[in-house]
């Protein structure tokens, strides 16, 4: 490999935010200063394939130089790439990928205010137009635009990030102007974020069973977590043994919960039988589907569940090293997940020898840095080894060769923490749970235009209209999105649809993540429509043609009849069937094919132009 | 033509290709069997020195019991396959992914594309005159080459021949996102301020003349690119011992450009900056 840098040279606060992660460099082959060379150093430089294998920590660098500095510059980004020895050029692509980062100088601060859907119809755009206005120029603050913060149940929602040592954050939700203003100009006297347990309207309610501890145990002690149930699952599953978890999980029915409702059980067993090995496990918590946020309450309010959880599934299918792929506008969720990591490794429930079983695992988290694609399986592990979150190609599949090519079970919060009463109460009781094809229970991410937005967990087969009365939906309710922005409308007159993968599907809609959005009449439709195509525009990757270009067209058409109706609209609505019929069928991945869906049901079924 | 080199023989599949039984040796691509079976599928980003990237989606297929269409020129034949090339469905696609592409970059220098845009029916005209292209200067900042990215469909084969595939330099990248991803090499600096070789493989694989010889740009530029008066000629680099086949493009007595045979199973088609670019010995008359 040729490997060219340039003549820039790291500040000494870059070179500190890379060295502080992987420690001062060995050689001045690795950027060290020339007056540090060694005369060993003239003839030994790292390289061949230990460096390569160097390659997956090229995210992590990435964030510590913008969390330290606020943005990467030419000097940061040679030096980490001589440390790591990948070649500047993938580096910087890399780089330009992801949305928290930037290439280009720009404030110490960053205030992220969200722009999607539940935020909108909660008056996000106002919010945005009083906080730059309350700033104006030169306030050192940057203020952007963004898809999703994942706070819909506190919409409008801002997140304001401050580089340095260390990076400092600060939630703003519901946001005021005044609010969000002080987030960004002091987080570290900006008001606590509320508990978790705000965002679970049931919480202290006898039926729950994933989000019965939140609010009920401390999320810092594990001592808590034990006394509350914790770590029994994976006692049963010692006892179980790998093929026995396994068969329980396949017993048990559960469908995956990311949106493809894949049998967890077959995933599990398929991975499990790989002769390649290391197997490895991956946890999706990149939930950044706009509208969805059950994710984050688990991870801030029951995080060592997930650790034990993710613990079951990598002994069950046979690995020794699990990734939490977090998404990076979750603050709280990394921290209070790195937390019980930490604090699970030092009780030895991670690490070389679990509950002296003599199995070894341990997690290594993962922050994502902006990026709604890399919610997509093969994308993650892209994004995890250092690379642009692209989808890959399938087959192969990730069973077979997933992450770093090895067998991989990826498994989003949501699926894995359903592993934990599969266990405890056996596979039969959970499959009584729910319906005969949809078994167990469904978080629910309700927002918009309801009393008591949050995550509502209720067995499968409940209907829409069922979920919508617990969260107090009002009268002159116009439009409910399922799913998200990949998902699909349906008319008020169709809340009778259950809430199971086969009933959405036969209504000819999805249930998608588990988000439903709720949206009265004072909500302009055609609006949203567009912030919808907008936000598919801005997250495709790009690979493709179909869809880097589709999303365009698409959003082109909608701009071009956002006032108009009837026969004015016609000749766009075709054009936006004909683009979205081929984006459906020609995409890589499930982005391009699904982004389409929203639109089309709004047109189909809520008569959305005419 | 990919060169595949003798191995231990190969298992024929069998499987239907658009009704008609046929049969390819294992680890055969579709398109290699619908090729073989004289079938016609286009294709713009497939390389035949290089694995398919399947990003341009021209070349999609309709697979029994596939959800989506299927791209022919990376997905293996697999045994029992029902294979369709020619259906409304696919056509469709093929259609929309030419409009889609000829509204937003300028395909006058891609191969076969104005004919298929006549063949499909595609009007990339249809999405009114403000729809987005990428209108951007080609980008002259040396001798050798011309980087015209109005021209470029994002196809990653420079990407994949810089970098692990051929040539290992590592030069280019793909930067950005989405609409606005953009072939660049490190900082979007200019060439002469990269890891840049200057071998020229690029160019070699650029299926839109997006990257071109800056002798060609320039003849191009003043009317004056013939191509129908150009003799190749085929001959060995004399400047090492490893034998390169160089094509000599020669116009008006002139060499006006150096490609490779891609079928050479040594080189593949690739040089180095001396054999693709060190000619001008050869016609110095001073």
């Amino acid at each position: 490999m040729d490997l060219h840098f340039g003549d820039s040279k790291p500040t000494d606060e870059e070179r500190a935010a890379v060295d502080a992660l992987f420690g001062p460099p060995e050689s001045s082959w690795e950027g060290a200063a020339r007056d540090e060379m060694r005369a060993a150093d003239l003839r030994w430089a790292r390289g061949g394939r230990e460096a390569r294998d160097r390659r997956e920590l090229l995210l992590p660098g990435l964030h510590a130089v913008n969390d330290r500095v606020g943005w990467i510059s030419e000097g940061a980004l040679d030096y980490l790439c001589r440390r790591l020895t990948v070649p500047p050029a993938e580096a910087y692509g890399v780089a330009t990928f992801y949305a928290m980062f930037s290439v280009k100088p720009r404030p110490a601060t960053v205030l992220h205010v969200c722009t999607d859907l539940a935020c909108t119809a909660a008056g996000a755009s106002r919010l945005c137009a009083g906080i730059e206005a309350r700033l104006g120029p030169g306030s050192g603050v940057s203020v952007e635009r963004d898809p999703c913060l994942g706070l819909c149940e506190r919409a409008p929602a801002a997140l304001a990030i401050r580089a340095g040592d260390p990076v400092r954050t600060a939630v703003s939700a519901p946001a005021t102007v005044e609010a969000a203003v002080l987030a960004a100009s002091a987080p570290d006297s900006a008001p606590e974020e509320p508990p978790p347990v705000t965002a679970v309207p049931q919480a202290g309610g006898p039926s729950l069973t994933l989000l019965s501890r939140v609010g009920v145990v401390d999320p810092s002690s594990l001592d808590d977590y034990r006394a509350h149930g914790g770590y029994t699952a994976l006692r049963r599953a010692f006892a179980l043994g790998p093929a026995g978890v396994i068969r329980e999980v396949t017993d048990s029915g559960l469908l995956g919960r990311g949106g493809a409702a894949f049998p967890t059980g077959r995933k599990w067993q398929a991975t499990a039988s790989q002769p390649d090995h290391p197997h490895y496990l991956v946890c999706n918590a990149d939930e950044s589907e706009p509208g969805t946020f059950k994710d984050r309450v688990l991870m801030e309010g029951d995080p060592y569940a997930l650790v034990e959880a993710m613990t079951v599934a990598a002994y069950a299918i046979g690995a020794h090293k699990g990734y939490l792929y977090l998404r990076g506008e979750y603050p709280r969720a990394v921290h209070r997940m790195q937390y019980a990591v930490d604090r699970t490794r030092e009780r030895g429930l991670l690490g070389d020898d679990i509950l002296g079983q003599g199995y070894a695992f341990d997690i290594e988290i993962r922050r994502g840095a902006g990026a709604y694609i890399c919610g997509e399986e093969t994308a993650l592990f892209n994004s995890i080894e250092g690379h642009r979150g692209e989808p890959r190609s399938k087959p192969p599949f990730a069973v077979e060769k997933g992450l770093f090519g090895k067998p991989t079970v990826e498994n989003n919060v949501e699926t894995l923490v359903n592993v934990l009463p599969i266990l405890t109460m056996g596979a039969p009781a959970y499959a009584t749970i729910g319906t005969a094809r949809s078994t167990g229970s469904k978080l629910f991410c309700v927002s918009g235009s309801v009393a008591l937005p949050g995550v509502y967990e209720l067995p499968f087969g409940a209907t829409l209209g069922e979920l919508l009365a617990l969260a107090g939906a009002g009268e002159g309710l116009r439009a409910v999105l399922l799913g998200g922005a990949a998902g699909g409308f349906v008319r008020p007159d169709e809340l009778d649809i259950p809430l199971t993968f086969e009933g959405t599907r036969e209504a000819g809609t999805t249930l998608g993540s588990g988000a439903v959005m709720a949206f009265d009449a004072t909500v302009p439709l055609p609006r949203l429509l567009l912030r919808i195509a907008e936000f598919f525009r801005d997250e495709s990757c790009g690979q493709c043609v179909p869809c880097r270009v589709g999303t365009v067209r698409q959003e082109e058409a909608l701009h071009r009849i956002v006032e108009r109706t009837g026969a004015d609209a016609a000749g766009d609505i075709a054009l936006l069937r004909e683009v979205g019929r081929a984006m459906r069928d020609a995409s890589i991945c499930g982005l391009g094919q699904t982004a389409w869906n929203a639109v089309e049901s709004a047109i189909d079924r809520l008569g959305a132009y005419e | 033509m990919t060169v595949t080199p003798l191995g231990i023989p190969r298992r024929l599949l069998e499987f239907t290709i658009d009704g008609e039984a046929a049969g390819v040796p294992e680890g055969s691509t579709i398109l290699d069997a619908c090729r073989a079976a004289g079938k016609d599928v286009p294709t713009l980003c497939q390389g035949d020195t290089l694995r398919p990237k399947n990003a341009c989606r021209v070349c999609v297929v309709e697979v029994e019991g596939s959800r989506a269409l299927v791209p022919a020129c990376s997905r293996k034949a697999e045994p029992g396959m029902v294979v369709k090339t020619d259906t409304e469905r696919a056509r469709h696609s093929r259609k929309i992914v030419l409009e889609l592409l000829a509204s937003s970059v300028d395909l006058s220098t891609t191969p076969l594309v104005a004919e298929w845009i006549k063949e499909y029916e595609a009007k990339p005209d249809r999405f009114g005159p403000d729809a987005a292209r990428l209108n951007e200067e080609p980008k002259i900042d040396n001798d050798l080459y011309v980087r015209d990215y109005d021209k470029c469909i994002l196809c990653y084969k420079c990407v994949d021949a810089c970098g692990d595939q051929w040539q290992n330099t590592f030069a280019i990248s793909v930067a950005g996102r989405g609409f606005d991803a953009r072939i660049a090499v490190e900082h979007d600096a200019a060439l002469t301020d990269s890891a840049c070789v200057y071998c020229g493989n690029c160019i070699e694989v650029c299926p839109t003349g997006a990257l071109s010889f800056k002798s060609e740009f320039d003849l191009r530029a003043a009317g004056n690119w013939d191509e129908s008066t150009q003799t190749r000629t085929t001959t060995v680099c004399a400047y090492c011992g490893v034998g390169c086949n160089l094509t000599l493009h020669v116009q008006d007595n002139e060499i006006v450009k150096v490609t490779s045979p891609h079928d050479n199973p040594v080189t593949h088609g690739n040089l180095c900056i001396k054999g693709r670019f060190g000619y001008q010995h050869v016609q110095n008359r001073g």
